[in-house]
């Protein structure tokens, strides 16, 4: 990975985000690099999809910065953007995958518009070309060309959450937020979906932050692994590292807490 | 027996056509942006146009010719019960001729007859918002009008398209107005959008529910939102006007008997007694004329 070697793609840098007593998360600080995949692991409630909220612009942390280098190589402090450079760089250099696909998506517009909606955001106006990007990307993501036209309340879980992929993926992010991805999804159907994923990376040199509390999907996914607990980072390193030789006493319980099949 | 009330000119109160006045400055200064202003409850239900007669309240004067149309007519219920309301308050002129008229409030149509310099046009407004059907959150679409993201308006034609083949909104087609707002220029046919483009009247637009004013000053650039290869196309009617021939107008179908006949006449009443009064004939007119 010799993006290693260059300036991070987005830097964290002592993240706190306070729900007035209650704490959020507390001085994260990472970062990631292009092409790279981080999982963000811990319990519910140990302030995981906080920080990735944080991280993604949609929440103000109560202090630290988080930095990132734009297209044009400038790096930026993300929270003196402005409102309107945020929402650009949501819908063209990020992508957000959300657990709930309904979120992600306009479950009144069919396929093909959910995915074009980006593309007519940044200034398509040619239906023909919009149609077959659309297409493309959906063939890409697995889902049948005549299905281009159905509802995504006519699709299956694994189908919207592909669905949700293909319509962030459209503007060609280079960072995409993912919080549990495969949540609520059976196993084979996540085994595809995280494949597809896996490929994106890949293909596209794709740096993604996935909040998951399943081990085998930071396992399957990423590089790196951060373990959060009670908003804290408690251990982080290389993936493999962290999940076969655990030092935390909390990542033992949860590295042994998984049922081997 | 009490005297007849008395009503104020106009009949609201003049510090609230102040107000009015004030959000109708306001919104000819930023063509296209939606204004919210402390609509009144007016003496007729909502729906039925309250928005527009505060609007014409505001604006009128004695000296003023008032014209109300409902769907170009004006002898159908809503036009003859807002013409009688404003002769009752305000003791102006009325007329049906477009061309004579100084004010004409409308519920979407706007007449055949070109308008001219001086004229004000006044629109009753059922749903302000372009964005609504799309994006139910008010806050969200205001911040889409702040910050111009109006890739969403184009989801909505994009739908149309995939699923009719074309463009199949034929009312309440989204403008972009002088280059900035996106605008819906009440449920008006799109027959009528080129007409907004350019126009030397003054359009004002009342949505009473919903608490918004909006307008277009004289002269304004607007332009039909569509795509590169499905460009924006104003209806066409295959055939003309049965009474006077028109072959320009926007035609109202009326079904004339319970086994299936229906004609197709102008939807603008005045236009159409113009062109009979000019001795222009259609169909029907020619066989009676026959007979």
């Amino acid at each position: 990975m010799s993006a290693l070697n260059e300036q991070p793609l987005l830097s964290a840098q002592l993240i706190s985000k306070n729900y007035g007593e209650r704490v959020g998360c507390q001085e994260i600080s990472f970062d990631i690099h292009e092409g790279e995949v981080i999982a963000i692991v811990g319990e519910s409630g140990s302030g995981k999809s906080t920080l990735l909220s944080v991280l993604s612009t949609q929440l103000m942390p109560s202090a630290g910065a988080v930095h990132y280098s734009m297209r044009d190589g400038e790096r930026r402090d993300l929270f003196s953007l402005s409102e309107a450079e945020r929402r650009f760089l949501l819908r063209t250099d990020w992508g957000f995958v959300h657990q709930d696909a309904r979120l992600g998506l306009r479950m009144g517009v069919s396929a093909g518009g959910n995915v074009g909606e980006r593309l007519m955001a940044v200034g398509w106006r040619n239906y023909g070309a919009i149609r077959k990007e659309a297409g493309d990307w959906l063939d890409r993501v697995e889902i049948a060309g005549d299905r281009i036209d159905d509802m995504p309340t006519a699709f299956s879980g694994g189908m919207r959450q592909r669905l949700q992929i293909a319509k962030n993926m459209v503007t060609r992010p280079r960072l995409i937020f993912m919080d549990e991805p495969t949540g609520g999804l059976d196993v084979s159907v996540q085994a595809r979906l995280l494949d597809l994923i896996r490929s994106f990376v890949t293909t596209y040199g794709l740096a993604a932050i996935v909040v998951t509390h399943d081990l085998a999907v930071a396992r399957l996914l990423s590089h790196r692994t951060i373990v959060m607990r009670h908003g804290r980072v408690i251990e982080t390193g290389l993936t493999d590292q962290v999940l076969d030789d655990p030092q935390e006493a909390y990542t033992q319980l949860l590295v042994s807490s998984i049922i081997q099949a | 027996m009490t005297a007849t009330p008395k009503y104020n000119f106009a009949y609201l109160d003049e510090q609230t056509k102040r107000m009015i006045r004030r959000a109708l400055l306001k919104a000819v200064a930023i063509p296209g942006y939606q204004v919210p202003f402390a609509s009144r409850e007016m003496p007729m239900p909502y729906g039925w146009g309250t928005g527009g007669v505060q609007v014409t309240a505001s604006v009128i004067g004695k000296d003023d010719v008032l014209k109300v149309i409902d769907q170009g007519a004006d002898d159908t219920t809503n036009a003859v019960s807002i013409r009688k309301f404003f002769e009752k308050t305000a003791g102006v002129e009325t007329t049906t001729e477009t061309g004579k008229a100084s004010i004409i409030q409308t519920r979407h149509r706007i007449p055949e007859t070109e308008l001219t310099e001086g004229q004000i046009l006044v629109y009753q407004v059922p749903i302000p918002e372009p964005l609504r059907f799309l994006e139910p959150r008010e806050v969200e679409t205001r911040r889409m009008h702040a910050l111009e993201d109006y890739g969403l308006m184009h989801v909505k034609l994009y739908e149309d398209i995939s699923r009719h083949g074309h463009i199949a909104t034929t009312y309440a087609y989204p403008v972009k107005v002088d280059d900035r707002y996106v605008m819906d220029p009440s449920p008006t046919p799109k027959f009528d959008n080129p007409k907004m483009n350019n126009s030397p009247a003054l359009q004002l637009f009342g949505a009473g529910r919903e608490k918004r004013i909006y307008a277009l000053p004289p002269y304004t650039k607007v332009i039909s939102l569509d795509f590169e290869d499905h460009p924006f196309e104003a209806t066409k009617f295959s055939h003309p006007c049965e009474l006077c021939g028109a072959r320009d107008s926007y035609l109202d179908e009326v079904i004339t008997d319970d086994k299936g006949g229906r004609m197709f006449v102008c939807s603008d009443t005045d236009y159409c007694e113009k062109r009979l009064a000019a001795g222009h004939l259609g169909n029907s007119g020619a066989t009676e004329a026959a007979e």
